[in-house]
């Protein structure tokens, strides 16, 4: 087991070291860099910069270096913390990120655990319970929740906030706790401004899961060691609980990892519809001005994030199912 | 047969699936007694309804099927209990599971879990039906594991399905099957998955098992040389019907209905020097479409247009039933003992 984990460590750095790499191109990839689109845009609202300017900023950007030298002076600050400076935003990319990195997460974890606590009882139920009613409902609503777009839900779900509760809709916190230190009001003013995305970025999840939890468990459900749980005499719930969903779970485990980019990518249009404070919108704001150092340092976390999930759910796997230990 | 000794009586028991094409009528009014210490072997071919008369007995029919008609008596302690009757999920029947009737089943490979470890599933079978404490379980399981001839028996406590091979796993399934020493053991084709050495060792296993624990087995086969190592009587099923009811030598050298010969022919001997081996012409009807009358008719060489009809469970003698019309124009020596 431990050499297992180290081996698998061992081969998350290796994975994260080309990903640096790929996350680096990936950013020299569009023609031109920063500064021309930069100084595309001044000259769109009629502003000139003098070629003198623009040199001497890409001197102090470095972008007149070499490639390679790029990467290293990129990645060399990388490993102290240093991400550079947003090109676009003139401050440094930690001070924009972090804070928005946690709300991410926070957001990504309570949809995970959203999709979860209603995906698995209702796969358990609709498999040992095939075609009743429940079942049909129960996929019925999940096919809709698939089929609706999320910004549509989001807009719904604010309008009811809105008019049914008289919430203040839209961000993760009221105005008067944006700034406010961390407290225990603040910690409810979030849960209360959460449950909007946690619902809106984990319908569609759901509705996948609730199939996947489905098939899963009507492979196992007829499997002959639940006959023989059931021979030995142990009630029905215990039985389906103990052995079917147990193995039915492994395929939910071994996908954790990669739960979280994914929900990121999903949330780019809700965050912008309810106005989050997370990492997609500026993901994408990034992108689309070529600010190289803040779309590198969170195409680059991204994917630290990915491999370290993938590597937890691979241990997490190995923990549960006996059968993966060997190799 | 002394009445005391009846462990298990099934009248007339019927089993329907209920599929959307159609209704199949998995088991068609079968009737048998078990007693106590006694091995009853169970044949047939694949679909004639043995497994299913089996799981009736533990009130495990599977969706669609149910009992339909008929009573599966237990007799315990001077009372009968009808398991047909018995809600299939509640506490009666699952007392009587494993801690008085249990079953182990043809895939060694997959009847344990594949992700908890041997100890798990063995203490787990203890503790639903004797309240002792987790060391006191441990131990039994250990101690019967150690009766099977498992070796190291514990370290399998911590062991997984997949480090055990296909003799290990049914020898593990038998130690279970022990663990509440039930009156009744239901085997379900138990050695079919094992290569011939371990089936011979796992039959001599539950043969020595039986005496000491002094406990009746209902063994389904469609091996009938597994048949004749191991029942005392036997029962030939076709189609969710029994056709020949004897005791074992009976059902081997004086076989009387037309199918049990004809499995009989199908079986290599040493003795006898043939080309080719004889097989049933035909195979076994679709369940959905029982043939009309003679349900073995299509099959059989000794149909007679118009002379058969529906046959009764014939008694040819007092241990002996055929379920053949023609059974005494078919069997010489059965007209004999009859006009004697």
């Amino acid at each position: 087991m431990f050499q297992f984990i180290v081996r698998r460590i061992l081969i998350a750095l290796v994975t994260i070291f080309a990903i640096s790499i790929m996350s680096f191109v990936i950013i020299q990839l569009p023609p031109g860099d920063f500064l021309t689109s930069y100084v595309a845009s001044l000259a769109s609202q009629g502003d000139s910069v003098s070629e003198q300017v623009v040199q001497a900023m890409r001197e102090n950007y470095g972008l007149d270096q070499p490639i390679y030298v790029q990467y290293l002076k990129w990645i060399g600050g990388v490993v102290q913390g240093d991400f550079g400076r947003s090109l676009e935003w003139g401050v440094p990319v930690a001070d924009l990120i972090w804070d928005r990195l946690a709300m991410s997460l926070m957001v990504g974890l309570s949809s995970v655990l959203f999709v979860w606590s209603l995906a698995i009882p209702i796969g358990v139920y609709s498999a040992t319970n095939q075609y009743s009613l429940i079942d049909y409902i129960s996929t019925f609503l999940g096919f809709l929740g698939l089929a609706i777009p999320n910004f549509m839900l989001a807009l719904v779900l604010m309008w009811i906030a809105f008019s049914a509760f008289g919430q203040d809709v839209g961000g993760l916190f009221s105005p008067e706790f944006q700034d406010a230190p961390w407290s225990f009001e603040k910690f409810i003013n979030l849960l209360s401004h959460l449950w909007i995305p946690m619902i809106v970025v984990g319908t569609a999840g759901t509705a996948g899961l609730i199939r996947t939890m489905r098939a899963n468990m009507l492979d196992e459900i007829n499997q002959p060691y639940v006959e023989t749980a059931r021979a030995k005499g142990l009630s029905e719930r215990r039985n389906i609980w103990k052995y079917p969903v147990r193995v039915a779970l492994n395929p939910f485990i071994s996908t954790v990892g990669y739960a979280l980019p994914s929900l990121i990518g999903g949330e780019i249009i809700v965050a912008v519809v309810l106005n989050l404070p997370t990492i997609g919108p500026i993901l994408l704001r990034g992108l689309l001005s070529q600010d190289m150092f803040l779309a590198g340092a969170i195409v680059l976390l991204l994917s630290v994030l990915t491999v370290l999930g993938t590597l937890l759910s691979d241990i997490l796997l190995a923990l549960l199912d006996p059968r993966i230990r060997m190799e | 047969m002394s009445n005391n000794n009846v462990l298990l009586e099934v009248k007339d028991l019927k089993v329907s699936f209920y599929l959307t094409e159609a209704t199949v009528q998995a088991v068609d009014g079968v009737s048998f007694t078990i007693e106590a210490g006694k091995t009853l072997g169970i044949v047939g071919e694949s679909g004639c309804g043995k497994s299913v008369t089996a799981r009736a007995i533990l009130g495990m029919v599977r969706k669609p099927g149910k009992i339909t008609n008929g009573e599966i008596l237990y007799h315990r302690a001077g009372q009968a209990i009808d398991i047909a009757k018995l809600d299939p999920e509640g506490p009666e029947i699952r007392s009587i599971r494993w801690g008085e009737i249990a079953m182990i089943f043809q895939e060694p490979m997959t009847s344990l879990s594949p992700v908890h470890t041997i100890g798990n599933q063995m203490i787990e079978a203890v503790q639903l039906h004797k309240s002792v404490s987790k060391s006191a379980a441990e131990a039994v399981s250990v101690d019967l594991m150690r009766r099977v001839g498992l070796p190291y028996p514990e370290r399998l406590l911590t062991a997984y399905r997949h480090e055990l091979s296909g003799g290990m796993r049914q020898r593990v399934m038998i130690a279970m099957a022990l663990t509440c020493s039930p009156r009744l053991l239901i085997a379900d084709e138990p050695t079919t998955a094992l290569d011939v050495t371990t089936q011979a060792q796992i039959l001599d296993l539950m043969r020595d098992l039986q005496d000491e624990y002094n406990m009746a087995i209902m063994f389904i086969t469609h091996n009938l040389g597994v048949i004749a190592e191991m029942a005392d009587d036997v029962i030939v099923m076709y189609l969710g019907k029994e056709v020949e009811v004897a005791d074992v030598d009976t059902v081997f050298y004086g076989a009387s209905h037309p199918y049990t010969q004809a499995l009989l022919r199908s079986i290599p001997r040493h003795d006898v020097d043939v080309e080719r081996l004889e097989t049933i012409s035909g195979s076994v009807p679709d369940p959905t479409a029982i043939p009309a009358g003679c349900a073995f008719h299509p099959r059989c060489r000794h149909y007679v247009k118009g002379a058969c009809g529906t046959p009764p469970l014939v008694q040819v003698s007092a241990q002996h039933q055929v379920r053949c019309t023609r059974v005494y124009e078919i069997n010489e020596h059965l007209a004999a003992a009859q006009t004697e």
